[in-house]
Parts: structure tokens; C-alpha cells; sequence
């Protein structure tokens, strides 16, 4: 099942910027929520996603409950060199995904 | 559907239900909320004067639904080595907690920038706090008018 | 004049007058505006995008189940339909179409499972499950872009004219008909959402308020959740009935799926 979506160039010129957006299927349940009953309903987030190009961070997102659901992030980096670039998102609940791209720099 | 008798029963039953568990609202819901948006701001910025300029937050004046708001910022910088954005927050002080998003980034982004959607419980004012690698903080604000959706799912009782 | 003749002539104008309310009423094909044109800038960039609408997390799970064996008889969609993006073009934008087997009308989701039982020897999609919402949005996704083209012939005019009569019924406690806000007042706010003209042009769609993906049956019964009327279970014949009503009604816009919506 589709777990993350992530758009990127597939190759770019050395030192380009290039746009980056990504999508994770997620509820993103905020633990504010109530059931008809009044109950609560647990919290259950996404709470990080790390953007690693060839094993450097390049961008890292802490996300809180204010975060709708299925979250969107989008967001630059600069094509250094070819390779790997891994997108991984952690969360509540053993969550854990992680998509991986490969980008070709000239 | 829950049928009259299921309800009742349910009913019944929740009235043994712990006084922790029944909804409650806050008599001091937003002067708690604006104290808590003050003690996540000195999380943040701690002693340090945070500056009006440089950063730039974009959200619809008044938006479709307060479920998803498109939210984007972005920071005035260089993103060299010598001069560059640490990090960026987005805070607000009437959501029940103030924290929204933290941003940790370096001069491998190109761009100081973030694009997401997030979740807005009122009208409110989000703020965008950036922390740049020589130690000052930049802020910008951006006023949002929420309301309520029509035709909603609940109301079934 | 006789007092008689007066209230008479009276009488006569003031029911022409209603007459003429009720046919006015009816949106010009020409003034038809999908519910994308009353969205802020923002939304409408959110359902433009692939890289950014969350129904495509939908449509690339249907992809999957497309291509995934399923049932007894061992059968993936594709085994029988080859690619979706070739064989099911245009299918979405002439649903509901009438079903031979079951003598009426029947929904995409209803098409679908016809199959699954059928030909695959599976058990049916449950309603608004995230299979069936997966598989019916992949399928309604290669309508994208194509216009609406609903054939009413002998056998289902009697069910859009259901359909056309429950549009127009004043029901539940609220007492309002379809119409009366669909087509009489749309673009005017209740409760600071604009009305919309209610075309069901990007159906199954991500809706802010869901905050996931759902289907029209699942919108037509939030709305008569709103006017406090007895809501119909998923698939049922009067839900199928205003399904094809709706869509005969945007013959000719274009399939948005997956359409984003507040």
C-alpha cells in the first residue's frame, strides 16, 4: 500500500537547488479529539521525518498534532552529487516508512 | 447508526466512567493558551530579542477549512557557511498546544523554506520564528479567519 | 369585474407564478460551475498537484490492488481489463450506468463489486472501505479531464426521474429539498462556506473536513445528515437513484478525480 509519495528531478546540474515534495499517509490523530461517547481518542502522530542525502541530513522536521493529516512537506536541497536520497518519517505507535530516490548529478 | 437502546445502555454505563474521562472545557482555555504560546516562544528564543523582518509567512487570509491551512515560510539568507538558517518555528496561541512545526536545517537546503498544511482550532494569529547561525531570531506573523465547515457528519443524536 | 372573478384571476397568477418558480429554478448548462471555482487559490494548487493532492496516496493504492490477484478464481483486475489507463478511460464519467443483472442503475463501487463477486469470486468491498475508495478513485482517475456522459435510454429514465424527484422533495426536519440550496442559492454562505452547485465532478475526493479520501454516497449522506433527514444506508436504490440524477445534471463537465474540497 501506498505509504509516502515523494516528488524530486531525477537528475539535476551540480550545485542546483532542487524542490522536493513529499506526502505520508497518515491520520495524524491529535489526542484532542473525542468519541460520541466522550471518550478521548489517543494520540497517534507522525513526529519526525529526516531528509538524508547519501547518509548527511539535509533537513529534519519535528511535527506536532497541529499538523493536518496525510502530512505534505516540502522543501529545497542542493544537488551536491548523484546518489541516494532517503526520506524517512517516525511516529507513535512503531510507525515507521521510509521512501528512497535516486538523483543524477552532472 | 447506534440504535435508541444501544444508547441507552452505553449511557448507563458511562455515568460509572472516571470524572478524568468526561469532556471539560478550560474556564481560562485562552489566557491558558496565550501563557503557553509565551513559554514555547522562551523554549525557543530563551533571553534573546527576537526581530521583526527576514522571514516570510504566507497563509490564506481566510481559509477553506481550518482542518488543513496551507502554510508556507520562507527565510531571507544567504544559507552559506558563514550565514544561515539554524532552524524555523511555527508557533500559534490559540491551538491547544503552541507548537506546530520546528524546521532543523543547514546550507545543504539552498533555500530556508518549509510548505505544509496545517491545522488552525480558531481565528488566530501563527507566528514563524527563525534561528539563524549567528545566534539572532527573526520572526513574522500572519492573521487567519476560520470557520466552520457546513453539512458535518456528526450531529447524528 | 365580479369580487369572484378577482380572487379567481388571483388564484391563477399566483399559481403560474409558482409554476414558474419551479422550472426557473434549473441551473443554464451554460452558468454550471464546478465547486473547484468557489475554492481559494491555495486549495485549488492542493488538487492540481500530484506531487501534493492526498487523494493520489488513494489512487496509488488502487493501482496496487489493480494488479493483485484476489478471490477464488485467482483473478487480478488487469487479467481481465489489461491497463487501467487504456481500458478504463471514460468508464467513471458514464457512472452510474444501468446493470442488465441486477435490472437498474448501478454506482461505480457497485460496478466493482459486481466484478469482485462475479468474476473474481471474492468477497465483495465493504462501503467507504480503503480498498474500495482505493480502487473505485485509481479507476475514476483515468476519467481526469474527460466530460460527463451519462446514457439515459428507456430502461434507466425511471430511476433519474426518481433521482430528479428526491432532488427536488423538501425532506427531513429542516424540511429543505436538494434544490433549494443547490440550485436556487448557491454561491451564497451557510455557515461561512459557500454553497456549491453540487455537481459530483471529482468523486471519490479528499475532503478537508474528512481529512481523507470518501465517496459521493458518503457527501449525500452528510448533507442529509444537515437538513436532519433519514439517512439511507450505503448503496441503497434511492442513494444510486440522485447518483445518476447528479451526474445527468453535470453532463458535460469535466471528471476532476481526485478532486480536493473543503
Amino acid at each position: 500500500m501506498a505509504r509516502a509519495v515523494v516528488t524530486l528531478p531525477a537528475q539535476a546540474k551540480r550545485g542546483e537547488i532542487i524542490e522536493i515534495k513529499t506526502l505520508a499517509a497518515h491520520p495524524m490523530e491529535t489526542g484532542f479529539r473525542r468519541t460520541q461517547l466522550g471518550e478521548l481518542i489517543p494520540r497517534d502522530i507522525i513526529r519526525r521525518f529526516t531528509c538524508t542525502y547519501n547518509g548527511t541530513e539535509v533537513y529534519r522536521v519535528d511535527l506536532h498534532p497541529a499538523m493536518s493529516a496525510n502530512p505534505l512537506i516540502a522543501f529545497t536541497t542542493v544537488a551536491t552529487e548523484s546518489g541516494a536520497l532517503s526520506f524517512q518519517w517516525v511516529g507513535d505507535n512503531g510507525y515507521t516508512v521510509t521512501e528512497i530516490a535516486s538523483i543524477r548529478v552532472e | 447508526m447506534i440504535t435508541r437502546r444501544e444508547f441507552l445502555v452505553l449511557t448507563a454505563a458511562s455515568v460509572a466512567v472516571p470524572a478524568a474521562v468526561k469532556a471539560q472545557v478550560d474556564p481560562n482555555l485562552v489566557a491558558n493558551r496565550k501563557a503557553a504560546f509565551q513559554d514555547a516562544l522562551r523554549r525557543i528564543v530563551s533571553d534573546a530579542q527576537v526581530r521583526r523582518g527576514r522571514v516570510k509567512l504566507q497563509l490564506p487570509p481566510l481559509i477553506d477549512n481550518g482542518n488543513s491551512v496551507p502554510l508556507s515560510v520562507a527565510v531571507e539568507s544567504p544559507m552559506t557557511d558563514a550565514d544561515h538558517v539554524k532552524a524555523i518555528h511555527v508557533l500559534t496561541e490559540k491551538n491547544p498546544l503552541p507548537d506546530v512545526v520546528s524546521v532543523r536545517l543547514s546550507p545543504r537546503a539552498g533555500r530556508a523554506s518549509l510548505a505544509t498544511r496545517v491545522r488552525l482550532a480558531d481565528t488566530q494569529t501563527v507566528t514563524a520564528i527563525a534561528q539563524m547561525s549567528d545566534g539572532s531570531f527573526w520572526s513574522d506573523s500572519a492573521e487567519v479567519v476560520v470557520t466552520l465547515s457546513a453539512c458535518l457528519e456528526e450531529g447524528l443524536i | 369585474m365580479s369580487l369572484r372573478t378577482g380572487v379567481r384571476s388571483l388564484a391563477w397568477v399566483a399559481a403560474c407564478a409558482l409554476l414558474a418558480n419551479a422550472w426557473a429554478a434549473e441551473i443554464p448548462l451554460g452558468e454550471r460551475r464546478s465547486g473547484y471555482d468557489l475554492m481559494s487559490r491555495e486549495t485549488r494548487a492542493m488538487q492540481d498537484e500530484d506531487a501534493t493532492n492526498p487523494g493520489m496516496l488513494w489512487v496509488l493504492d488502487g493501482e496496487a490492488l489493480w494488479n493483485r490477484k484476489a478471490g477464488a478464481a485467482e483473478r487480478a483486475c488487469a487479467d481481465c481489463h489489461g491497463d487501467a489507463r487504456a481500458s478504463m478511460k471514460g468508464v467513471a464519467a458514464s457512472y452510474p450506468a444501468f446493470d442488465s443483472s441486477r435490472a437498474r442503475p448501478v454506482s461505480l463501487e457497485q460496478r466493482i463489486n459486481l466484478c469482485r463477486t462475479g468474476r473474481q469470486k471474492a468477497a465483495p468491498l465493504a462501503y467507504e472501505s480503503k480498498e474500495l475508495l482505493a480502487l473505485s478513485a485509481y479507476v475514476a482517475r483515468q476519467s481526469r479531464g474527460l466530460p460527463i456522459s451519462i446514457l439515459i435510454d428507456a430502461r434507466s429514465k425511471p430511476f433519474l426521474e426518481a433521482g430528479r424527484e428526491a432532488f427536488h422533495r423538501r425532506q427531513g426536519q429542516l424540511n429543505l429539498a436538494c434544490a433549494q440550496c443547490h440550485d436556487d442559492n448557491w454561491g451564497k454562505r451557510l455557515a461561512g462556506s459557500v454553497i456549491p452547485q453540487a455537481h459530483p465532478t471529482g468523486y471519490p475526493l479528499y475532503r478537508l473536513e474528512w481529512q481523507g479520501l470518501g465517496s459521493l454516497q458518503r457527501r449525500l449522506r452528510n448533507c442529509l445528515t444537515g437538513i436532519r433527514a433519514q439517512v439511507p444506508d450505503f448503496g441503497a436504490a434511492e442513494l444510486v437513484d440522485l447518483e445518476l440524477f447528479l451526474m445527468w445534471r453535470a453532463r458535460g463537465m469535466k471528471i476532476e478525480t481526485p478532486a480536493v474540497r473543503p
